[in-house]
């Protein structure tokens, strides 16, 4: 069968200082000094770097393919290039079929427009025609539940509704193509589940999907295959499972205890390079990748720059979905303030952690207490193992929730209970 | 099928822009709708500020300068001149920052570019409505009479809105790389005010300079509503001078638009 998607040594150059690109130290140095001298910089702008590289790959119609692969490994460069947003530097692309781009919940709103004008305005913008949005219109109202605001500016909107017209919105494009970049991220978990079973819709008739994801859970229930990205260039391209397990043995590389900041892929954009390198502790074993269960984890950051700054350090555990279970940050702790320092390591101790057996990844933000300077995403990792934490000869059940807590439970014999129960009614009837 | 490669996508534009259309008319309907929806007086702004200018102007050049106006009241003499030439003005400056304004849309969704300055430059084409309107409402008190040949206001108003487009688009693309446009053009549009005959006529200047102004694209529309408004004859040598300029202009912007908007979503 012909492929609906045909790409070919597809590559992407982007010039330092212009997109997602990573400077060693030393070039963030001379840029943040040039900066003073726009002219300069502009010259010592020369050096380049492939976000994408020999890329090739053919997708069938009415396939769901899935895109992963960690921060920066060029899965929303290659997304940009098949939506036309941004063209290739070199290789080829031949798309059989109308495309529709789906990068960001609520692309063309406007907040001081009504529901309705903004489904109208939202609609042309994303692809459709005047007249295929007047014939969806009540279906795109119902799939939102937004009945009783569509006159209201969305600028009173809640955020939930928001997300939710702005999805039923692009839930009702009909595109041969639809591409789609991690907007499953936003919304309840009702809706989330109600937009994937939209794009599984999508697909079953007989159009084609193409989906980034950091939802692991999600990828694995929507795509028959996957492509794994890896700074730049494709590393496999297979079946979902068997590409997740590839993906997963590749972080295991993060998974030492201690990593170095100094070039690594989680770095986000305008980062500059102030933190070089993580080091985790747990319960006395320094470094270390495992934990238990309930057990202490001290989080080691070392920083150097160029400049003397109030160091920051924000700490968020996600859990393997990518979702924030808890976050910390120095900057809200009284007693937590630190001397203004160019260098240093900050660890931060989380005791009695209550996570569940699983893998957990680490953000890192080091900030000057009024901005973040540095962020990097999944800077580490660190599998909690099974405990027996409250003592009964067992581990407590996972699956129940995402972390455990103690409680303590109580129980009063039925009859004091109705003796209770008689005196309320008695005061009643006084 | 479509074919994405490094020199771009070529050939099938037009297609393009026809198959967008809609989305044309509604963001020039949303500019429209956001900008009268946000200002207290509305609408109310497209007739006072050319009705203050003229105020001011006819006190200041009329009476004080005493400019000369063709032998009409200077008051609708130069009321003619701010119509067109605040429609270009507004038109320029709001296509030039649309697409800076734009951003979120230009980095994540595809469509052919120039709708977002061509749309805000249309959207600027409710205003010389309402103002136009004004203007027929004070003609009376001046003792201006209404003749057939206002009807060439239409074909005048689409030439400006060509010339506004020209300078629009141009700007837009340029302000996309280098923010400075975003300082340099008000000043820019000032300067090119009195190097039009808004406020004066064009026979103030020697014979032998008047071929400076026929460069200007909007000296010879700017004549053009005059004659329309005062049922004078019209400079047809000036006006197709005008038209030829505007559709070089329109031309020379659209391809360097074209060859600048393969960067945007890299650069904005």
């Amino acid at each position: 069968m012909k492929p609906i998607i045909k790409v070919d040594g597809l590559g992407k150059r982007y010039r330092i200082g212009q997109g997602k690109t990573y400077g060693s130290l030393r070039e963030s140095m001379v840029d943040r000094l040039t900066a003073l001298f726009r002219l300069q910089n502009r010259k010592s702008a020369k050096t380049d770097c492939w976000a994408l590289r020999d890329v090739g790959f053919e997708v069938q119609q009415g396939e769901i393919l899935g895109l992963i692969g960690t921060n920066g490994a060029g899965k929303s460069t290659l997304l940009k290039i098949l939506s036309r947003i941004t063209r290739p530097t070199t290789g080829r692309v031949e798309l059989h079929g109308r495309v529709g781009s789906l990068l960001e919940v609520g692309t063309g709103f406007h907040p001081e427009l009504t529901g309705r004008d903004n489904i109208f305005l939202s609609g042309v913008i994303l692809g459709m025609r005047r007249a295929e949005i007047v014939s969806k219109f009540d279906e795109i109202v119902d799939f939102a539940g937004v009945e009783k605001f569509i006159d209201t500016p969305v600028k009173r909107y809640s955020s939930g509704m928001y997300v939710r017209l702005a999805f039923a919105v692009a839930a009702h494009l009909q595109p041969e193509i639809m591409l789609i970049d991690e907007v499953l991220a936003v919304g309840d978990a009702e809706f989330q589940k109600k937009c994937l079973g939209k794009i599984r819709n999508v697909a079953r008739s007989g159009r084609t999907v193409v989906f980034i994801s950091h939802n692991m859970a999600a990828i694995e229930t929507l795509c028959d295959r996957c492509l794994l990205l890896k700074g730049g260039t494709m590393v496999a391209n297979g079946p979902t499972h068997q590409v997740i397990a590839d993906y997963i043995a590749s972080m295991a590389q993060w998974q030492t205890g201690t990593v170095s900041l100094l070039h690594h892929p989680g770095r986000t954009g305008s980062s500059d390079h102030s933190m070089t390198s993580v080091t985790l502790a747990a319960d006395g074993v320094d470094p270390a990748s495992v934990m238990q269960m309930g057990g202490t984890l001290e989080v080691k950051v070392t920083f150097k720059r160029v400049r003397p700054v109030l160091p920051v350090i924000g700490v968020v555990i996600k859990d393997s979905h990518g979702i924030a279970i808890l976050g910390v940050n120095n900057k809200f702790i009284a007693s937590n303030q630190f001397e203004r320092t160019a260098m240093g390591t900050i660890s931060c101790s989380l005791s009695d952690l209550p996570l569940l057996p699983g893998n957990y990844s680490l953000d890192l933000y080091f900030g000057d207490g009024t901005q973040d300077i540095d962020v990097v995403c999944d800077a580490i990792s660190v599998e909690v193992l099974p405990a027996d934490v409250f003592g009964a000869g067992q581990q407590p059940p996972s699956g129940t929730g995402i972390i455990y807590w103690p409680a303590s439970f109580a129980l009063t014999d039925g009859s004091s209970q109705e003796c209770k129960l008689t005196d309320v009614s008695a005061r009643a009837v006084a | 099928m479509v074919v994405i490669e490094g020199s771009g996508w070529r050939g099938q534009e037009l297609r393009e822009l026809w198959a967008h259309r809609d989305l044309f008319y509604f963001l020039a309907w949303r500019d429209v709708k956001v900008r009268y929806q946000q200002t207290v007086l509305g609408a109310a702004w497209a007739i006072l500020q050319p009705l203050i200018s003229m105020v001011v102007f006819t006190i200041l050049f009329g009476r004080l300068a005493r400019v000369p106006s063709d032998g009409q009241p200077y008051a609708i003499f130069s009321y003619a001149g701010l119509l067109a030439w605040n429609f270009f003005s507004t038109a320029v400056t709001n296509g030039s920052n649309s697409l800076i304004g734009s951003t979120n849309l230009i980095t994540k969704v595809y469509f052919p570019r120039v709708i977002v300055p061509a749309a805000a430059v249309g959207a600027s084409l409710v205003d010389i409505a309402i103002a136009s309107l004004m203007l027929f409402a004070i003609m009376p008190f001046y003792g201006v009479g209404f003749h057939a040949s206002l009807i060439m206001l239409i074909p005048l108003v689409a030439l400006t809105t060509l010339a506004a487009g020209a300078f629009g688009i141009w700007t837009s693309a340029l302000n996309v790389k280098y923010r400075d446009i975003r300082y340099a053009l008000p000043f820019a549009i000032q300067i090119m005010m009195f190097l039009t005959p808004v406020i004066y006529p064009v026979n103030m200047l020697p014979e032998r300079w008047r071929w400076v102004l026929r460069l200007n694209p909007l000296s010879g529309i700017i004549e053009g509503f005059r004659d329309a408004i005062f049922g004078r004859a019209f400079h047809w040598t000036g006006l197709g001078a005008s038209a030829a300029v505007t559709l070089l202009l329109l031309v020379a912007s659209v391809s360097i638009f074209r060859r600048m908007e393969q960067e945007f979503a890299d650069v904005i």
